[in-house]
C-alpha cells in the first residue's frame, strides 16, 4: 500500500488491477463523489471530472443530471468531447446559477490554492490589489460553496497549490463560513477533495482537512511532503478502491476511448 | 414607428468619455466586438466597463480605455486567461469590482428592476466583500432573521450587445442556446444599441424560429446596426463559432509588446470592412 516505487504495483498479484492507470483511480475517487446523489446536476470542471461524472451515471448514479458543457442538459452519454444526441433540458447560465442557489447540483470544481479548511482561489496570486498573477477572477466560486454541495479535483498535488493560507478566497472554507454566520453555514457543504495522490475529506476535527485514500502506488510521506500545511490523517489510510472491470471498460472503451483522462495526471 | 438602424461610428458618437458602458456576451462568446472595434478607433476613455469578460476586457485594457472594471472573470474560454486583461491588472491599470457570477446577475437584475439592490446568499465569507468594502448586507425582515448580501443595482449609462437578427425597430432575436444576459444589460442601461449580423424584416424574424428567441423589444433599445462577423473572433452560433486560430493569435500576439503593435496595424488600425478583409487574408496564409 505505501511501496515509494510507483511501478512497483506491477508486481502485484492483481494482474488487472496492476494495469490500472493513476488516472483510472483519480476518475473512480472523483465519481464516488457523485455516489447516492439522486436527481442533481453533476458539474464537473476538467477533464478527469467530467469523466468520473459521466462514469456515476453510467453506473451507480443514474438519476444524475448532466450538461454539454454549455446551455444544454443531455439525456445520453456521449464519450468526453463528442456530441450529445439527446436533449432533455436547457440550462443557460441565468438557469445554471439559478440551479445553484437551489442546491440540487454538486459542482466540482478546480483549485489554483486551497487551504486546509477548504477554502479555495481562482481569482489571483499575492496581493489582490496588485496581483503578482492574476487568474481567472472568482466567478462562481462565491455563490457555489455556500449554496450547493462542492468537491474540488486538483490534478497536480503540490504545495504551491495544498497552501497554509489562499490569496483570495473565492470558494468558501468551512472556518470562513463559520465566521460569517448562519446564512453563510445553512447549505454549506464541502464534500471532498480528490487529488493526484489520494483522497480527502474535511472530517478532522473543527473541519479540517483529512486523508481519506491514497492511489495505489502514493504514500504518505509524499502526500506531506506534497502538502503546504498539517494534514489530518487516520492511523491506517487505505487505498483508493479498485474498478471494477465493468467500469475500466466504460472508462476506457465508452466516455474516454482517446485516453485525454492520462493528458491531465501524471503517471 | 421609429427606424432605429445606425452605423457603429454613430452609435459610439453616442457614447462619451467617463461612461459606465455594460457589455453582453459571456467571456469568448456573442461579444459585440464590432462596436468594441469602433470603440477602439475612438477618443473615448476612461470608461467604468461592467462585463463577464472577454476579449472586450482584454481589447479595452490594453488599449488604456478602462478606468473601473465590474466582473466577476474575464476569459477566452479555450484559453483560460485573458493575457491582456492579465497584464492590466499586475500593472494596477485599473480598479476592479470583483464580484461574483450570480452576484452580478442579481446586479442586473436589481437595474433593470429599478431596485437599489437584490439579496442574494453568496459573497459571505468569501473576500468578495473583503475587497469591495462598498458593500453591504441586509437582513431578512421575515422569522428567519438571515444576513444576506446586498448586490447594489448594477445601472448603466450605455450598453452594447450582440445578436443574431433583428429588425430596424431594435427588436432583436437570439438563434443560439444561451441568451447570456443580454435582455438585462439592455433593461439596466439608460440607453442601449444591439449590433446584428442580419437585419431582417420583423416578419421574417419568428418565421424559423419560435417566438422566445426574441429576447430583446424594441422598447429598451436605441440603436441597432448590421454587422455581419460582429462578433468575431468569438463564438456567435449558429452564424459561427469561435475562431480558433485566430484566437490564439490574439493572445499570442498579446503577450509580446512588439508582436502587439504588430496585431494592431495589421487587424485594428482600419475600419470594421478593413478587419474583415485582414482576417480573411491571414486565414488564408494559414493554409
Amino acid at each position: 500500500m505505501t511501496q515509494t516505487d510507483p511501478t512497483a504495483a506491477a508486481g502485484a498479484p492483481e494482474a488487472a488491477a496492476s494495469s490500472v492507470t493513476r488516472a483510472e483511480y483519480c476518475v473512480i475517487a472523483c465519481a464516488e463523489a457523485w455516489r447516492g446523489a439522486g436527481e442533481i446536476l453533476a458539474s464537473p470542471m476538467g477533464t478527469v471530472p467530467a469523466i468520473a461524472a459521466r462514469l456515476a451515471k453510467l453506473t451507480f448514479s443514474p438519476d444524475l443530471l448532466l450538461t454539454d458543457g454549455e446551455a444544454l442538459l443531455i439525456g445520453d452519454v456521449p464519450a468526453v468531447g463528442a456530441p450529445s444526441a439527446v436533449t432533455e433540458g436547457w440550462l443557460p447560465y441565468r438557469r445554471h446559477l439559478t440551479m445553484a442557489m437551489g442546491g440540487r447540483r454538486h459542482v466540482m470544481m478546480g483549485a489554483s490554492q486551497i487551504d486546509r479548511f477548504g477554502n479555495q482561489n481562482i481569482s489571483c496570486i499575492g496581493d489582490w490589489e496588485r496581483p503578482r498573477r492574476q487568474l481567472l477572477g472568482v466567478r462562481g466560486a462565491p455563490v457555489n460553496t455556500l449554496n450547493n454541495p462542492v468537491s474540488y479535483w486538483i490534478p497536480r498535488h503540490s504545495k504551491r497549490v495544498f497552501v497554509e493560507k489562499v490569496d483570495m478566497i473565492s470558494g468558501v472554507g468551512y472556518d470562513s463560513a463559520a465566521a460569517a454566520g448562519p446564512s453563510a453555514t445553512r447549505f454549506h457543504d464541502l464534500r471532498r477533495v480528490v487529488s493526484d495522490l489520494g483522497v480527502f475529506d474535511f472530517g478532522a476535527a473543527d473541519h479540517a482537512m483529512r486523508l481519506v485514500s491514497l492511489h495505489p502506488g502514493v504514500t504518505v510521506e509524499q502526500v506531506r511532503e506534497s502538502t503546504g500545511f498539517r494534514l489530518a490523517e487516520a492511523d491506517e489510510v487505505p487505498c483508493t478502491r479498485e474498478p471494477t472491470a465493468e467500469e475500466l471498460r466504460l472508462i476506457r472503451d465508452v466516455v474516454d476511448p482517446r485516453g485525454l483522462r492520462e493528458r491531465e495526471v501524471r503517471p | 414607428m421609429t427606424d432605429k438602424t445606425m452605423t457603429p461610428d454613430a452609435i459610439v458618437g453616442r457614447l462619451r468619455s467617463g461612461m459606465t458602458l455594460g457589455i453582453g456576451g459571456w467571456g469568448s462568446r456573442r461579444k459585440p466586438m464590432a462596436l468594441v472595434r469602433a470603440l477602439l478607433r475612438s477618443g473615448i476613455t476612461d470608461l467604468t466597463v461592467v462585463a463577464y469578460g472577454g476579449p472586450d476586457i482584454g481589447l479595452l485594457a490594453a488599449a488604456g480605455k478602462i478606468r473601473k472594471l465590474v466582473t466577476a472573470f474575464t476569459t477566452l474560454d479555450s484559453i483560460p486567461l485573458e493575457p491582456h486583461f492579465r497584464a492590466a491588472r499586475e500593472r494596477g491599470a485599473f480598479e476592479l469590482v470583483e464580484l461574483d457570477e450570480a452576484m452580478f446577475m442579481q446586479g442586473l437584475t436589481a437595474g433593470a428592476q429599478r431596485l437599489p439592490f437584490l439579496p442574494i446568499r453568496a459573497g459571505l465569507g468569501s473576500d468578495v466583500l473583503r475587497v469591495n468594502p462598498q458593500l453591504r448586507t441586509v437582513t431578512s425582515p421575515y422569522e428567519d432573521g438571515e444576513e444576506l448580501v446586498a448586490v447594489p443595482a448594477l445601472r448603466m449609462d450605455a450598453a452594447l450587445v450582440h445578436l443574431n437578427r433583428a429588425d430596424r425597430l431594435g427588436n432583436a432575436q437570439y438563434l443560439g442556446p444561451d441568451p447570456y444576459f443580454d435582455d438585462l444589460f439592455c433593461e439596466a442601461s439608460d440607453t442601449a444599441y444591439v449590433s446584428c449580423e442580419r437585419i431582417v424584416a420583423s416578419s421574417e424574424l419568428t418565421e424559423q424560429a419560435a417566438p422566445q428567441t426574441m429576447l430583446i423589444s424594441r422598447h429598451a433599445v436605441t440603436g441597432v446596426t448590421e454587422t455581419p462577423g460582429g462578433a468575431h473572433f468569438t463564438s456567435c452560433v449558429p452564424d459561427y463559432g469561435r475562431d480558433e486560430p485566430f484566437q490564439k493569435a490574439y493572445a499570442t500576439a498579446a503577450g509580446d509588446p512588439d508582436a502587439w503593435k504588430e496585431f494592431e496595424d495589421r487587424f485594428l488600425t482600419g475600419t470594421e470592412q478593413d478587419y474583415q478583409a485582414a482576417v480573411q487574408a491571414w486565414h488564408k496564409e494559414q493554409r
